[in-house]
């Protein structure tokens, strides 16, 4: 069956055929000339949104998309401008970015890491994106923040609340506007204190993955200090959709208090199935049962309905914020589309802003350049208050908002009240936190 | 050439060309055209087509010659990706070692769970291979990935970091994976008129590896070890009575083919240096089942058309947004313009599920031979007009 038929001829040929193939990719290893990655130089620049359009987290990725487009809109001049107006720094001019008409190129990343870098990638390889940002789940956030430091592109961050986006694994090239598991801790903790005591049985749920684990951390170290007990701290999968079997070990554990590390679906069935095994009329030690959400959305408050009312969590933002930025953002974003952002929306809105500003001072859409006029910035007007992009690990410190379930809505939108504004000082961290420890910035990475 | 035949031959050499000449041939649309939108021929998807080609045609050895249908070769993709990123993260960042080993390991892997599951065949084969799958999914997704030992880094997935040991890692080396020097993202791009076509050496690393894993499945379909594997397709129960034993053959496939997934995952690693549990879930397990009915199982080029095809919606659908088909009928007007976004709406952006669908259901009922069937259709149609005058060949193609 398997005659061999060497003949010299044959080797001959066979042989230039490999050395041809072996000896092909060398002749690529060139780099091209531009001296950064994507460097655009026709009259418009693209930008890649990559957010979750299925998946747990998708409501909030169509939200941010929607932000998205607004933010768009308003740089490249139409609209009203909000938040445009209203934000300190004055460098753009509503004629895109550097003069050049800012394009948009979507992806899905179905909050998966693989397929969000598939989506990130051919958004750099092939639609030439001199910028990437999205995300709503901080496993995904991190991945692609990974690989926009290889790739040399700038990665603004968007709905990623885990300690280690900015910590253990923080990027030179990668931002965050959105704040941190450490600071809800440290923002919920003083209200818990006032609300519950100092003798408290905790008992944590949380998502199994990078976020869910850092703000475990985080919430248990900022109430173990003021007293309380954690009794256990269980990890359900991310994919979850049933949280009953979590639930009932509950109710004999002797806590007094369930701590829901959960976000978007899964925080919205897990306080379902809490709220129907009568954990919130129960009384423990002499106590009223509690519950806490130590993220809360608005969205996640609809999702939940009845559930939420009287339940604590802390928040980026909240569209009844009556600063002027908070206003003008509203009422863009309501004029559009109808109905109030999300906090998801504000932040991505944010970024994009801020990065549109950042390659304006700069002059150059190098991300080295754009990274520098990012590091230190201090500006106001964005919804937030004063805020600082910390240059050390590339963090927003700004003030938190600490919000309930409202008892009595009067729309559908009217779901949350902010109980505190926590000032920025207050959830201020080192660099060097134990919690954030790990990491290392490195050097930014123009690609090309 | 290479003890094959002229015909097999003549499949690799086409696979060849096509394999060269991609960069060029996926990119047909100049760059700023409307239609550019379509166009394939960047460096990620161009990867993505011959990696799951690899993988596609080592699950067509186990499927398509011997009709055990497993659906847990994602399991084997998953532990290939994971050691090829230990090898980055322990030696550094040459390609090499990693490839090597994720061959090995997923080996290992295959060997193991071969041996379990072909105990048994048909279905329950498939659910002991997905149960199995599935539990390396789970111990990768979070069992191995606590805080105290972790293996896998969980729903993040495994990554390089700067303070890893690295041993061979040296000052001048790329920091991303390369081959002795030459960077897996180094990419040479050459303009062309309107056209851009994008050379990238990672694509043609695994090209190059999918050739010699093309001309491995060609040279395993003709040897007897494969007609015994053909033979345990068609009858295994005759072939246990004429006093064969088929369990070490089945075996062999079994291995093989999962040492063609690791290599595959190892490949996925190398050209993006993270692995993620996702890689393993059972929805990639069926992905490779799909790819191999679509292109046309048994067949030997029909995984690999498969595998693009699949990947091509995957990549190319998934981006078209709302705000792409208003720029296509923006030449209608308004009214119309809007009734056909929301006619095609639900078809493209995260609606390609659907669309691929629709797609594999056509080609399973009206070309149960897959793509290649349909190939073979459209050739012998040119073939009947082009001997139109003359008398019927009266020859039958054998079917594969």
């Amino acid at each position: 069956m398997d005659k061999s038929n060497l003949s010299r001829r044959g080797v001959l040929k066979s042989g230039a055929l490999t050395s041809a193939g072996l000896a092909l990719p060398t002749i690529f290893t060139a780099q091209s000339a531009a001296a950064f990655t994507n460097d655009p130089t026709g009259s418009t620049v693209t930008l890649g949104f990559n957010v979750p359009q299925t998946g747990p987290y998708a409501d909030e990725g169509a939200d941010e998309l929607r932000a998205y487009q607004l933010a768009v809109e308003h740089i490249n001049g139409g609209g009203d401008g909000g938040m445009m107006n209203t934000f300190s720094s004055k460098a753009l001019k509503g004629s895109g970015i550097l003069g050049k008409e800012v394009k948009y190129v979507t992806g899905d990343t179905q909050t998966k890491s693989d397929a969000a870098r598939a989506s990130a990638k051919s958004m750099i390889e092939k639609d030439g994106a001199v910028m990437i940002t999205g995300g709503s789940s901080s496993g995904v956030a991190i991945a692609v923040q990974g690989l926009c430091q290889e790739a040399g592109v700038i990665f603004m961050a968007g709905l990623t609340h885990s300690n280690d986006t900015t910590g253990k694994d923080k990027k030179a090239n990668g931002f965050r506007h959105f704040f941190n598991a450490y600071m809800s801790g440290a923002a919920l903790a003083p209200v818990l204190k006032s609300l519950y005591g100092d003798n408290r049985r905790a008992y944590h749920l949380t998502a199994d993955y990078t976020w869910g684990w850092t703000q475990e951390e985080s919430i248990k170290a900022a109430t173990e200090a003021l007293g309380w007990e954690t009794v256990n701290t269980v990890k359900t999968p991310l994919a979850a959709t049933d949280f009953s079997s979590y639930i009932a070990p509950v109710l004999n554990s002797g806590a007094d208090v369930l701590v829901l590390n959960h976000y978007g679906g899964n925080m919205v069935n897990s306080l379902t199935n809490a709220v129907q095994f009568g954990l919130r009329e129960k009384q423990v030690n002499g106590k009223n049962f509690e519950i806490v959400v130590p993220l809360y959305s608005r969205l996640m408050a609809k999702g939940a309905g009845e559930n939420v009312k009287g339940i604590h969590g802390s928040t980026n933002w909240h569209w009844s914020l009556q600063d002027e930025g908070s206003q003008a953002f509203v009422r863009s974003f309501g004029t559009k589309y109808g109905f109030p952002p999300s906090q998801a929306a504000h932040t991505v809105y944010c970024q994009t802003l801020l990065y549109a500003d950042a390659v304006e001072r700069a002059g150059s859409f190098n991300p080295c350049a754009v990274a520098e006029a990012l590091e230190g910035f201090e500006f106001d007007g964005l919804g937030n208050g004063k805020t600082l992009y910390r240059a050390d690990d590339h963090q927003c410190f700004k003030d938190v908002l600490v919000v309930r379930g409202k008892e009595n809505p009067t729309s559908e939108f009217d779901l949350l009240e902010v109980v505190e504004v926590t000032p920025a000082a207050q959830v201020t961290y080192d660099v060097d936190h134990p919690m954030f420890a790990g990491g290392a910035l490195g050097s930014c990475n123009p690609g090309a | 050439m290479f003890g094959l035949d002229k015909r097999d031959t003549g499949v690799l050499i086409i696979v060849a060309l096509l394999a060269l000449f991609a960069p060029i041939i996926l990119n047909p649309f100049p760059t700023d055209s409307a239609m550019a939108q379509f166009n394939a021929g960047y460096p990620d998807l161009m990867q993505k087509f011959v990696i799951f080609g690899i993988f596609a045609i080592g699950f067509n050895i186990l499927f398509g010659l011997t009709g055990y249908l497993s659906f847990g070769h994602a399991a084997f993709l998953g532990i290939g990706s994971y050691s090829c990123v230990w090898m980055f993260k322990l030696l550094g960042y040459n390609v090499i070692p990693g490839i090597f080993l994720s061959i090995l390991i997923s080996g290992l892997f295959a060997l193991l769970i071969g041996f379990v599951s072909l105990r048994r065949s048909g279905i329950y084969f498939s659910i002991l291979t997905l149960a199995f799958a599935q539990m390396c999914f789970a111990l990768a997704y979070s069992v191995l990935s606590n805080p105290r030992f972790n293996l896998t880094n969980g729903e993040t997935g495994l990554q390089v970091y700067a303070n890893d040991p690295q041993w061979f890692h040296r000052d001048g080396l790329p920091d991303l994976p390369h081959l002795f020097g030459l960077s897996m993202r180094a990419t040479q791009k050459i303009q062309v008129g309107a056209w851009e076509f994008q050379f990238n050496a990672g694509y043609y690393l695994c090209a190059l590896i999918m050739l010699v894993c093309f001309y491995l499945a060609i040279r395993i379909f003709r040897s007897p070890f494969g007609m015994m594997l053909r033979a345990v397709k068609s009858n295994q129960q005759r072939m246990n009575y004429t006093g064969l034993n088929s369990r070490p053959y089945t075996l062999a496939a079994f291995v093989i083919s999962g040492m063609y997934a690791g290599l595959a995952g190892g490949l996925l690693s190398a050209v993006d240096p993270l692995a993620g549990a996702e890689r393993m879930q059972w929805t990639a397990s069926g992905e490779v089942v799909l790819m191999t009915i679509l292109g046309g199982a048994g067949t030997l080029i029909g995984p690999v058309l498969g595998a693009g095809f699949i990947k091509y919606f995957e990549n190319i659908f998934s981006k078209i947004n709302d705000n792409v088909l208003h720029s296509w009928f923006a030449f209608l007007p308004d009214g119309m313009e809007d009734f056909m976004v929301f006619i095609i709406h639900p078809f493209i952006g995260k609606g390609w599920h659907l669309t691929l669908g629709i797609l594999f259901m056509l080609v399973v009922i009206y070309l149960p031979g897959g793509l290649v069937e349909g190939g073979q259709r459209i050739q012998g149609w040119f073939r009947k007009r082009g001997t139109k005058t003359e008398a019927k060949a009266g020859k039958t193609e054998p079917a594969e």
